[in-house]
């Protein structure tokens, strides 16, 4: 599911002739896509930002009833400078939410942790057939503020 | 009111049903399919509601060379239907998603559902832009729909109108990590285990 903060790694993964990307109508799909994905022997990555997250809480029970690997990548919202109200409770619950299903909870506050939080979660969630995210906070995606949002 | 009767249906479209990999969504159409035969190529979902149809989705890209069904119900189905258009930009053309449509939630005391209501579901399929989409009320019309889930090419959905009856409840497997990893071995080899 697009979101600004993962635009440029969405152009990658269509650029990369190794992956397909398929985009949903909301991440709830995801997670099933996950499931079959991996029924068929194929690894899946999915991207989405915090309110996504909202939209997964029962399917992650079916990820971890069968021990599905599941690679999320968060974008955060209403986390950190957040101008928009309407994202921060979903934003501040979202680590809280994730561990209450279940779900390995990596926070990557700089840029430079991001490479290294990623290849960790990815080798916790195939390695261990488990659910990990990564959270990739506002202070290294930006914090979007009306005048930025206007000017685009 | 359909007369067909949906165990009679799932059995038939089971039938000889050769290297073809099955998603049965949850509450009675994972019975119906048990009821036919558990088989460790059936994934029969017991929770997830809403996610049969993009199971069998990523089944389909992941193995392209076999033919995937998604054998679901219409309440499932409803509460997922933004996974029409999904697998509509997609178009899989090993896919085929077939509702059976009591027009009932059977596994709560049979409320009826939308499609009582008169909301299509095979037009919003073709709408979505799937390959074909048929509403299915008459046995022969149930064989020829078997045939097409093994050759038409897809996406391919299917929505059959069945009569409203409480059958048994045919349980398979509870345990998702068996239900998983039978199905892993049973398509991929043992080796599935070491991936």
């Amino acid at each position: 599911m697009p979101d600004a903060g993962h635009k440029r790694l969405i152009e990658l993964c269509q650029a990369d002739a190794r992956m397909r990307t398929v985009v949903m109508s909301t991440e709830e799909e995801g997670v099933g896509l996950a499931t079959g994905a991996w029924l068929g022997g194929a690894k899946t990555v999915l991207l989405m930002q915090s309110s996504g997250v909202g939209n997964i809480v029962n399917a992650l029970g079916m990820v971890r009833e069968c021990r599905i690997p599941l690679l999320l990548l968060v974008t955060m919202r209403g986390e950190y400078g957040e101008f928009n109200p309407w994202q921060v409770p979903m934003g501040q619950a979202t680590p809280e939410v994730l561990r209450a299903m279940g779900v390995i909870v990596q926070a990557a506050d700089s840029a430079g942790e991001v490479a290294a939080h990623v290849d960790a979660a990815a080798r916790i969630a195939f390695g261990g057939y488990a659910a990990a995210a990564v959270l990739v906070s506002q202070r290294v995606i930006g914090i979007k503020s009306f005048q930025e949002q206007s000017a685009r | 009111m359909s007369t067909l009767r949906r165990r009679e249906v799932v059995r038939t479209l089971l039938a000889e049903r050769g290297d073809l990999l099955v998603v049965a969504g949850l509450g009675s159409t994972s019975w119906d399919c048990t009821a036919a035969g558990d088989h460790p190529l059936t994934f029969p979902l017991w929770g997830g509601m809403g996610l049969a149809a993009m199971t069998g989705l990523g089944l389909a890209l992941a193995q392209p060379a076999r033919r995937v069904l998604v054998v679901t119900g219409d309440g499932e189905m409803l509460m997922g239907l933004g996974s029409l258009a999904t697998i509509g930009v997609q178009r899989p053309a090993n896919l085929a998603v077939v509702v059976i449509d009591n027009e009932r939630y059977g596994e709560t005391g049979m409320q009826e559902t939308h499609t009582a209501h008169g909301v299509d579901l095979a037009a919003m399929a073709l709408a979505a832009g799937f390959a074909s989409s048929v509403l299915v009320r008459d046995a022969a019309a149930v064989d020829g729909l078997r045939q097409s889930v093994h050759r038409a090419p897809g996406p391919l959905f299917a929505q059959v109108k069945v009569a409203a009856d409480k059958e048994s409840v045919v349980l398979p497997p509870r345990e998702g990590a068996l239900l998983k990893n039978r199905f892993r071995e049973a398509l991929l080899g043992a080796s599935a285990h070491l991936q």
